[in-house]
């Protein structure tokens, strides 16, 4: 296949992969390893690949399993959640936190972040290709490698995780506050 | 307040994700639930930090160079171009090739690949990875990028001009090529760390030889490997060479 074809439709989505690859792996070097990896198993597949198949889809799921076979992608994986369809999913809803508060906090852009990065790795990487990528269910579901109905689930279940993470976070710092503002007082 | 709804339901409405008839129950429904509807509002608010992740870790540009440099090489030494030669003619040809190197002409093969790696060079939409006729830019520019450091003659007073240059890879091994004009012509200069196996492969005659209709001329000198290549008449060819020659002694 020609490389300059390869080049004129796979470099596009470089800035994103880079993206979506460090915060996979949380770390710069692990995500300048990942993102070589992947060019050059897309490239050498590039013939495999059909054309009128969706070639971002394509490439996130080859960075994403080569992620997921590397070292400190194994070892994010032995963190993850647990997911199947059998969780009850009635108690997704987490009423009794009430997060609200966080962005109206100077570092509730910063909370978001750290929250992100601390969700179990099957949760992150759904809520990155959803809300970051913009990603429909059906191409997740591609670069997953599982049904649309998981998807859906498990976005579900990673929202929920994500929230109470925030709220996690948000009473963390504002136990900090208090206890730095008690004693001025 | 009982709500039978159901939450993952909730998170694909967020997502336009639903069928229309399910669509409109949930919206019918958050009409008139303001648990869910409260619910929905604190998915949106989600949504909205989470988005500030986007291009939140950004690549640096030399990371890009080296991406972009790795999908260029890899396969242009091969350089199968079949949107020029339909890919079965041009198999055949190459089969030929390889048998008649593999029986007849041992050497063949290794000059056909320096004529390539020029070729590809000239045909190239970048011919050089740097561009710059100074060769204090030039050659800093392979720094990290090559095991190997070389020195480049001054062009400046001479009928040569050079245009910059290049990674590219020989036998696996990285190596750097100059592209340097004179008049109408254009000579690359490729340099490798020296191996064994090019003594044996490029046992061409001292001076300038002409297969496949360039002139090239090659020597080792300093534990590196020079072939100088173009289309440009011999004494050209040789004189660049002598350059190259008394700037690496």
């Amino acid at each position: 296949m020609d490389p300059e074809f390869f080049e004129a439709v796979a470099m596009p989505l470089f800035d994103q992969l880079y993206n979506f690859a460090h915060w996979l792996t949380g770390d710069r070097s692990d995500a300048e390893d990942l993102v070589p990896e992947t060019y050059a198993k897309a490239l050498k597949g590039f013939r495999s690949f059909e054309e009128g198949t969706n070639l971002r889809a394509w490439m996130y799921r080859i960075l994403r399993n080569s992620f997921l076979t590397s070292r400190s992608g194994l070892r994010a994986q032995s963190q993850a959640s647990l997911d199947d369809d059998e969780t009850d999913t009635s108690a997704l809803i987490a009423h009794s936190l009430t997060p609200e508060f966080f962005l109206l906090q100077q570092e509730g852009k910063q909370t978001v972040m750290d929250a992100l990065a601390c969700l179990p790795v099957n949760y992150r990487e759904v809520v990155l290709l959803c809300e970051i990528e913009e990603m429909q269910y059906k191409e997740i579901a591609q670069v997953l490698g599982v049904p649309i109905g998981t998807v859906m689930s498990r976005l579900a279940r990673a929202r929920k995780a994500l929230r109470e993470l925030l709220a996690a976070k948000t009473a963390e710092k504002a136990t900090k506050w208090t206890v730095i503002k008690t004693p001025s007082r | 307040m009982d709500c039978n709804q159901d939450p993952v339901a909730l998170s694909a409405y967020l997502d336009d994700e639903l069928q229309a008839n399910e669509a409109a129950a949930v919206r019918e429904h958050i009409a008139t639930c303001p648990k869910c509807a409260s619910e929905i509002a604190e998915l949106v608010r989600i949504r909205r930090g989470v988005r500030a992740a986007r291009q939140h870790f950004t690549p640096s540009a030399d990371f890009r160079r080296r991406i972009e440099q790795q999908i260029r090489q890899r396969p242009s030494r091969r350089s199968w171009r079949p949107q020029f030669v339909p890919a079965a003619v041009l198999a055949a040809a190459v089969l030929l090739v390889v048998i008649a190197s593999a029986l007849v002409l041992h050497r063949s093969n290794d000059s056909s690949e320096i004529a390539d790696l020029h070729i590809n060079a000239l045909a190239s939409a970048n011919p050089v990875d740097v561009i710059s006729t100074d060769r204090h830019t030039v050659k800093p520019w392979f720094q990290g990028r090559i095991p190997f450091s070389f020195n480049l003659p001054e062009f400046s007073g001479t009928d040569f001009s050079l245009l910059g240059g290049r990674v590219v890879y020989l036998h696996q091994r990285p190596g750097a090529q100059l592209i340097v004009a004179v008049r109408q012509h254009k000579i690359s200069v490729l340099i490798f760390q020296d191996a064994p196996e090019f003594d044996r492969a490029f046992a061409l005659p001292a001076g300038v030889s002409h297969p496949q209709n360039f002139s090239v001329e090659t020597w080792q000198a300093q534990g590196l490997r020079f072939f100088v290549i173009g289309d440009a008449d011999s004494a050209a060819i040789d004189r660049l060479s002598q350059a190259f020659k008394t700037a690496n002694q």
